[in-house]
């Protein structure tokens, strides 16, 4: 914790000296030392434009939303924040419910292992976070149950969808880790598949779904925030950040609130599968996903 | 002068762990033990009796806190400054990414020897440990006992006048691991290298060695040591041998003492 | 060597599952008379693909370019500063908790503010962004390569009396080596998924970012699933680099690579 405090205290520190000290001469047009093979690197500074003040910053958030509104930056921020946590929580029960279904399907049936599980590996190289577009015109167009589409559906389908992959993986791993030896000694109680999979494969699966999860809870979280901005979900924080970040020359420094929204959004998702982690009690050595 | 000179002189060593905490280990005290030139000796008794420290100690990689200490008649830091011993453990430490060749020169390398003449003694090497065709094989590729070969051919390549084993061929599965007793003999022999040796098989130390130490716990000490000496000509005969057996029970009975004795203060073993 | 039949049985099943889910989505679409803006056929996206194979082409080499720009740079930052921070306790202990929560958050929203950094055309932004993703994957595997050594190896060096600048070099870094390799196949494909989003957030339109983004929101469907083909094709080919480039460069490390 004292650690994580000086690091953000290190970036804060970093920002501010650059802004005022090296980045006027440095990072200024037709400043070479900022440009290597042709490609500038070091950023500009342009008269607190592109770099505001720290302490502008922390302004911003108790300064009205808009003017003449009751409701302070920071207010908002939380509300979408929430809203957006909200959503991530929404996905990631889904995704996992899914996936543990999936994950069971596979250990029980090798043949639907042999089909699935490339596709599976594969889909963890790939920019799956590139359909969330996709939705865009679903709204009204799409309906199930008497249920319609709606935005913050693509928003939860996307992070369900992103975080549904890692757990699916951790799981199939997990249930395929007890032993040969574990395995026939449940054979040898005439235990049946059921049987096994509660009392062996799920415990055994521990260790490996709690990475897994975690995982799952920042593929969730990035799902729902860069869904919110292609499909235009103005209540949550990530469209809330574009939309911030659209006011550019008027108030530069707004746009960080919206990200710190997103960090406290990512944080709070790790703490939650975090305290799930701790819940389950056992502490055991668990398995990186590499 | 050298062959006066003990290879390894202890007198009333000592070794304390986490001193002044309430962690306090007295991992061996009192211990006073001389090992002669082309001697082998065997250090044997259950876990926590301080024969790893006492290994330890003699290579250097922990400091005594009290007592006299010499190895050929140096400084135990002297003597590993000089690379006066050779060094092998349970786990072969090989290293995965150099060749076994490449291997058994880093020791030569460190003390900066010229390539020519490593990769003349890593030959030599290869063909005293009966591996001379693997010189260019990764470690990986060999199997467990001939990855412990090759780690007493590393141990070996300075040509050391002392060799410090712990555990060598406890990973090894028993035939394995006899046949690297056998060969291990036939190479200290060859090489008249002096070994001190840190066993918990009592065939194993009493086949082996010409005095065995037997070590008991809380506090590590020397509760005895046996005279075993099986002549230099040993073989599959020598492990079916009545002398044989009785040294091993011999061993046998002094670690039962010395873990009786454990017990009445009161101290387990693991 | 796999015998034909183990070989089948690997290869079929996928197939199978493959072909059986384009033709349901084909056929779903045909007997539903699903409108193209909501979505399109298989079949339209392939034609769609081979239509604008040029296009998308050259956007993925923009994508790519900036995925690549990052990795390098990041891998190169990673290294380093793992080097550093493994002689200096405190530097890794402070760098490790902000990985640690960087991994948790989308960081790419950082990029919107790294936009107005810089001029409104440039690639900065998202080969910074690329580079701070793969910096933190990087950092902490080669710091924990670094860091857990084999404990016989380092009692060996110091029975060798090796000075800490040869068991740096001799047991060190070698034994990071395979920590680096898996660093950087974990950072390739998350390179190239931060280069596509990062042009979710504005700047030039160059990239398969903004084609999928102008394409997939509006009624050129099969234009912009073409170019999630392009980006996906882009992903694997990034892993693929990363992972033969593992296999080469650390051999020893094959035989336990099956996780």
């Amino acid at each position: 914790m004292a650690y994580g405090m000086l690091a953000a205290g290190l970036v804060v520190g970093g920002w501010e000296a650059y802004r005022r000290w090296f980045g006027p001469w440095l990072g200024a047009e037709g400043n070479e030392v900022g440009t290597v093979l042709g490609w500038k690197i070091l950023p500009r500074t342009s008269a607190n434009l592109a770099m505001p003040p720290v302490e502008q910053m922390i302004d911003e958030l108790t300064k009205p939303e808009v003017r003449g509104s009751s409701t302070a930056v920071w207010q908002a921020v939380l509300e979408a924040t929430l809203m957006s946590l909200w959503l991530a929580f929404a996905a990631l029960v889904l995704g996992a419910v899914v996936g543990l279904g999936v994950a069971i399907a596979m250990s029980r049936f090798k043949i639907v292992q042999r089909g699935l599980m490339p596709y599976l590996v594969i889909s963890q190289t790939i920019p799956l976070i590139a359909l969330a577009p996709l939705t865009v015109t679903w709204g009204g167009e799409i309906s199930f149950f008497g249920f319609e589409w709606q935005k913050w559906t693509s928003a939860v389908v996307l992070g369900a969808f992103l975080s549904f992959f890692p757990l699916a993986i951790g799981a199939t791993r997990g249930f395929a880790s007890p032993t040969p030896a574990a395995l026939e000694l449940m054979e040898s109680y005439a235990s049946s598949w059921w049987s096994t999979w509660r009392r062996l494969r799920l415990p055994s699966a521990v260790p490996f779904l709690l990475p897994a999860l975690r995982l799952a809870g920042s593929a969730a979280v990035f799902g729902v925030v860069v869904s919110e901005i292609s499909v235009g979900y103005t209540e949550g924080i990530g469209y809330l950040t574009l939309n911030y970040l659209g006011e550019g020359t008027a108030r530069p420094a707004k746009v960080f609130s919206a990200v710190l929204g997103t960090i406290a959004l990512g944080l709070l998702m790790a703490t939650a599968v975090g305290a799930l982690d701790r819940f389950l009690g056992r502490r055991r050595p668990t398995q990186e996903l590499v | 002068m050298s062959e006066q000179q003990p290879a390894v002189h202890a007198a009333d060593l000592e070794k304390v762990f986490n001193i002044g905490r309430p962690t306090q280990v007295e991992a061996l005290v009192g211990v006073t033990l001389d090992v002669q030139p082309g001697e082998f000796v065997s250090l044997i008794g259950p876990s926590g009796c301080g024969k790893s420290t006492l290994l330890r100690l003699i290579a250097d990689l922990l400091e005594p806190t009290a007592g006299e200490l010499a190895v050929n008649g140096k400084s135990a830091r002297q003597a590993r400054l000089d690379q006066d011993y050779g060094m092998a453990f349970q786990q072969s430490g090989l290293f995965d990414w150099r060749s076994v060749a490449k291997n058994i020169e880093l020791p030569l390398e460190l003390k900066g020897w010229d390539k020519a003449k490593r990769r003349a003694r890593s030959k030599e090497m290869l063909e005293l440990v009966r591996l001379g065709d693997r010189g260019s094989s990764m470690p990986w590729q060999l199997s467990g006992g001939q990855q412990q070969r090759i780690a007493i051919a590393r141990a070996l390549a300075a040509h050391p006048p002392l060799l410090l084993m712990d555990e060598p061929f406890g990973a090894l599965d028993e035939m394995t691991r006899e046949h690297m007793q056998s060969e291990l003999l036939r190479i200290c022999s060859e090489t008249h290298t002096t070994v001190v040796f840190v066993t918990h098989s009592i065939p194993e130390a009493v086949y082996l060695s010409d005095r065995v130490v037997v070590m008991s716990p809380g506090p590590g000490r020397i509760t005895q040591i046996i005279d075993v000496r099986l002549g230099d000509q040993r073989d599959d005969d020598t492990r079916e041998a009545t002398e044989f057996y009785q040294k091993i029970t011999e061993v046998r009975e002094a670690l039962r003492g010395s873990e009786l004795g454990a017990a009445a203060r009161g101290i387990e073993d693991r | 060597m796999k015998r034909p039949r183990a070989l089948l049985a690997v290869v079929v099943p996928p197939l199978v599952v493959g072909l059986v889910f384009l033709s349901l989505w084909e056929l779903l679409i045909r007997w539903r008379d699903v409108q193209p803006y909501v979505m399109v056929k298989p079949s339209a996206v392939w034609s769609a693909l081979v239509d604008n194979v040029g296009p998308i082409r050259d956007a993925a080499f923009v994508t790519g370019g900036n995925a690549v720009a990052g990795l390098v740079l990041g891998t190169l930052l990673g290294v380093v500063l793992a080097v550093v921070a493994s002689a200096v306790r405190p530097l890794g202990d402070l760098i490790n908790p902000l990985a640690t929560a960087v991994n948790a958050v989308p960081i790419v929203v950082v990029v919107a503010v790294l936009t107005r950094m810089y001029e409104a055309d440039s690639e900065t932004p998202r080969r910074i962004m690329a580079m701070l993703v793969v910096f933190f994957v990087v950092f902490v595997n080669v710091l924990r390569g670094l860091r857990e050594t084999n404990a016989t190896q380092l009692e060996l060096m110091k029975s060798y009396a090796a000075s800490p600048l040869q068991q740096f070099r001799t047991v060190r870094l070698p034994n990071a080596m395979p920590y680096l390799f898996t660093g950087i196949r974990v950072a390739a494909p998350l390179a190239v998924i931060t280069a596509v989003v990062a042009e979710y957030f504005g700047g030039k339109k160059n990239g398969l970012g903004s084609g999928i983004t102008s394409f997939l929101s509006t009624a050129k469907k099969d234009v912009g699933l073409a170019y999630v083909a392009g980006a996906s094709a882009l992903g694997v080919a990034c892993f693929a680099a990363a992972a033969i480039l593992e296999f080469v460069a650390v051999p020893w490390q094959r035989r336990r690579s099956s996780r």
